[in-house]
């Protein structure tokens, strides 16, 4: 059986919602362009729930990943923990 | 408005410093082609295109091309990361460590900075449209420049990964191109 998101190591998530969330940019542009075709839609929407639920296991986990209200934080303020995505690379 | 992701669009990891493929690679951050003019240009063109498609393709592009411009400058801060004055010197960095130590700075491969003239907007959507497609162009054409002065794998994959995103622009710009000629096609009245 695949391993739940929840199931996943910090990496192996992290690897999960990059895919997911390049599916979602590249599927973003083409839906940009036609509006109209469904299967993209689809796709589209199938990813972005996916992503969702990814990104919330790996916040809940490991802190906030978008600024500005986009998720809580415990105490402390999560959001300046290091390291920086240049400095970890990923 | 815009908010930051804490993460890289590709991951970039990379093991060994190497200051002459830092010097060059940051041209992808401020020179002529690069990700930062790229991410202007299209931003600043969006206002006047004349579709919700245009203005959203537009947006989107000139945005996952600033998660671009992170990427370059990760690859320069880990290329140069350690690097002491003379190294840098020998390297043909000295100025840059004169002016900015070990920080990334937008300039081109011989260090001439960033300028608002590498990006064109004339407000008109097939002119703006034809620059884009021509920018992707150069920009896929630097990367392989770019892919021939290295043989660091970790190197290699983060430039294809954004060779292969020009390009995929480039075809969505060419749509759009194709779309916004139709558009002005069904306008005509004879």
């Amino acid at each position: 059986m695949e391993k739940t998101y929840n199931d996943l190591s910090k990496k192996e998530l992290m690897t999960k919602i990059h895919q997911l969330k390049f599916a979602a940019i590249d599927l973003n542009l083409y839906l940009d362009n036609f509006p109209d075709n469904k299967r993209a839609l689809d796709d589209y929407n199938t990813v972005t729930a996916k992503l969702t639920s990814a990104i919330d296991i790996y916040e809940a986990k490991y802190g906030p990943q978008t600024n500005f209200g986009g998720s809580q934080s415990k105490y402390p303020w999560q959001w300046v923990d290091e390291p920086w995505p240049w400095e970890i690379g990923e | 408005m815009w908010n930051y992701d804490k993460k890289l669009e590709y991951p970039v990891k990379i093991k060994n410093k190497d200051l002459n493929m830092a010097k060059f690679l940051v041209t992808q951050y401020g020179g002529p082609d690069g990700e930062l003019g790229a991410a202007i240009r299209y931003l600043n063109q969006r206002y006047t295109m004349p579709t919700g498609k245009t203005k959203g393709l537009l947006t989107d592009i000139g945005t996952e091309e600033l998660a671009h411009v992170e990427i370059i400058c990760a690859m320069v801060y880990q290329l140069l990361k350690g690097a002491t004055p003379d190294e840098l010197k020998a390297a043909g960095l000295g100025g840059n460590y004169a002016q900015h130590d070990n920080s990334p700075f937008p300039t081109d491969a011989n260090g001439v900075p960033w300028t608002a003239t590498y990006i064109a907007t004339l407000g008109n959507p097939i002119a703006d449209l034809h620059e884009d497609l021509a920018a992707e162009q150069k920009a896929k054409i630097t990367y392989e420049h770019l892919i021939d002065l290295t043989d660091d794998y970790d190197v290699k994959d983060v430039l294809k990964f954004l060779w292969a995103r020009e390009v995929i622009h480039y075809q969505r710009f060419g749509e759009a191109l194709v779309d916004v000629y139709d558009l002005l096609d069904k306008k005509k009245y004879y």
